[in-house]
């Protein structure tokens, strides 16, 4: 029967020659191939002090945005933690007070919120779900710790600092802007522009 | 010489050799960490010290540390004797090596070689043959089935090598006339080596060191994917140490003998053209010594990077079927070739 594949190999069944039953040559020929090794470049990254550098859209360390004026966009609406596979968010609710404008965007808000970084699969879902662009993954890669509770990242880490904002141009590019604006798009449609909230959504 | 230089002289060196002898021992672990690395395009252990140059430290204050166990099971004496002889035979090797030429201070000589006995010949394969009783005692004293299995392939292996090493150093003998490794060592002044005269019993005498010190590919008495840990299953902390210690002095031994026997030792062909003074040679023939061990420790760490281990039927083919005919040949042609003129005088008479 003719083999489908070209794979199968004959195997010769031949007496081994003089020279080959010494096996000389051939342990020879085999540290010649180990000691050529010895000299090639070494592909390892030693990793504190040099990183492997990321793509623009790696998913590393969740960031919780501010808006231009320096007001944390997250309104706890609970997107992600009903988008996230891995359980990982909790948050609580909290009313804005009159005079707290310049803190939060909307008149609710994440009083706690914290990502649990042992669950977290880092897929990116709870960004893709948020409606508000306040979540959203970066090139930062999680801190190690000793304990398990140092893991559960609350506000204090995940909220971007006010005098340093985290970069997201990489991920957040003027063509993924430029297409987040179009409106045929059912998933576009509770897109924030201008602050004008648009209604009607299909789903 | 007085008693007292005598003396001191003797501890000095017997100090500086037992020194010199666990310091590369020490630093072989982490050459051969470095070297299975870069022959397996790694960089190898890189985070104590520069290059991981503290690792071996690093490697010994774990070792003190760790958990002392001593199987209840065990032959408690015999369980501590076993590391200890191990590490006890791999020590008096280097004792009859001639490390060098001898220094003249004050005009007093002062030989490099703790101790020239007549027969270093016979006192090293003394002693490295009790070596195997550090493996099989604690082999047998763990009272586990793995060591024991260790334990019987270590011996039996290490008597069967040891014929062929035996056999294979006859030749040597027959050439250069001597048991005394000084003279050996001596006679090899120039390019007088020994390969270029006995270049199968050389062969022979390196498979036969493979062996002699199990290391890959003839490290079944540890075969780890089969005895777990061979002999050594049972030992914990430091005795583990001293077993994975006594088997890196025994490669530096290994390769100070091969240096020794074969590859001249410590003489270097035409330096004597440039450098006239007899102390300052001296010191570069201790130098040039340690180049050639390093480079058999070198080639010990390259092979067993490079070769798989044998199978245990294999070994003890390769050891009874082809090592020890090749050796007995290898006499008969050396003694052949010594008494070439009687033998054409006996043909044409």
């Amino acid at each position: 029967m003719q083999s489908l594949t070209n794979r199968s190999k004959v195997v010769s069944k031949k007496e081994m020659t003089l020279v080959e039953r010494m096996y000389l040559p051939a342990i020879f020929s085999g540290m010649l191939i180990t000691l050529s090794h010895f000299f090639k470049r070494k592909p390892t990254i030693k990793y504190p002090e040099q990183k492997r550098e990321f793509s623009g859209v790696y998913r590393g360390q969740h960031v919780l945005k501010r808006d231009e004026k320096g007001a944390e966009r997250c309104t706890a609406c609970g997107l992600c933690a009903v988008a996230c596979p891995a359980e990982a968010i909790t948050m609580t609710a909290a009313e804005r007070k009159p005079g707290e404008e310049n803190l939060y965007r909307e008149e609710k808000y994440a009083a706690k919120y914290e990502i649990n970084m042992l669950r977290c699969i880092f897929c990116g879902d709870c960004e893709e779900a948020c409606p508000k662009e306040a979540i959203f993954l970066t090139d930062r890669q999680v801190n190690v710790y000793g304990q398990r509770k140092s893991f559960v990242y609350g506000k204090d880490i995940l909220v971007e600092p006010k005098d340093n904002p985290i970069d997201l141009s990489k991920r957040q590019s003027a063509a993924v802007k430029e297409f987040k604006t179009h409106q045929e798009f059912g998933h576009n449609q509770t897109y924030d522009k201008n602050r004008k909230v648009k209604v009607g959504g299909h789903h | 010489m007085a008693f007292t230089t005598y003396f001191i002289y003797k501890a000095i060196l017997v100090l500086a050799v037992f020194a010199i002898t666990l310091l590369v021992a020490t630093y072989s672990t982490y050459a051969e960490r470095k070297i299975a690395a870069f022959l397996q395009d790694r960089v190898g252990p890189d985070r104590a010290g520069p290059f991981g140059i503290l690792q071996p430290l690093a490697d010994a204050v774990k070792m003190f540390m760790k958990e002392e166990m001593i199987p209840s099971v065990s032959n408690k004496w015999l369980f501590i004797l076993g590391p200890s002889l191990a590490m006890l035979t791999a020590c008096l090797t280097g004792v009859v090596i001639p490390w060098g030429k001898s220094l003249f201070i004050d005009g007093q000589e002062f030989s490099l070689q703790i101790t020239d006995l007549n027969i270093g010949v016979l006192y090293l394969f003394s002693v490295v043959s009790m070596g195997v009783y550090g493996i099989m005692i604690g082999g047998w004293a763990s009272n586990n089935k793995y060591s024991l299995l260790g334990g019987i392939r270590a011996s039996s292996q290490m008597i069967s090598y040891e014929v062929a090493m035996g056999l294979s150093i006859i030749a040597l003998v027959m050439t250069t006339g001597t048991l005394s490794m000084k003279e050996i060592a001596a006679q090899q002044h120039g390019w007088h080596w020994n390969v270029l005269v006995q270049p199968l019993g050389c062969l022979i005498f390196i498979i036969c060191a493979f062996a002699e010190t199990n290391r890959a590919p003839f490290d079944l008495p540890e075969c780890e994917t089969e005895l777990v840990g061979g002999y050594h299953t049972e030992y914990s902390s430091m005795k583990l140490g001293f077993f994975l210690f006594a088997e890196y002095i025994n490669m530096f031994i290994s390769s100070a003998v091969i240096s020794t026997f074969y590859f001249g030792g410590y003489n270097m062909p035409f330096i004597g053209r440039w450098v006239h003074d007899p102390n300052m040679l001296a010191i570069l023939g201790v130098v040039f010594l340690f180049v050639k061990i390093s480079f058999f420790i070198f080639f010990f760490m390259w092979v067993r990077w490079t070769l798989p281990r044998f199978r245990y039927d294999q070994l003890m083919n390769l050891g009874w079927k082809i090592l020890i005919p090749l050796s007995i040949l290898n006499i008969v042609i050396t003694g052949a070739v010594s008494m070439r003129v009687e033998i054409l005088e006996f043909f044409t008479k």
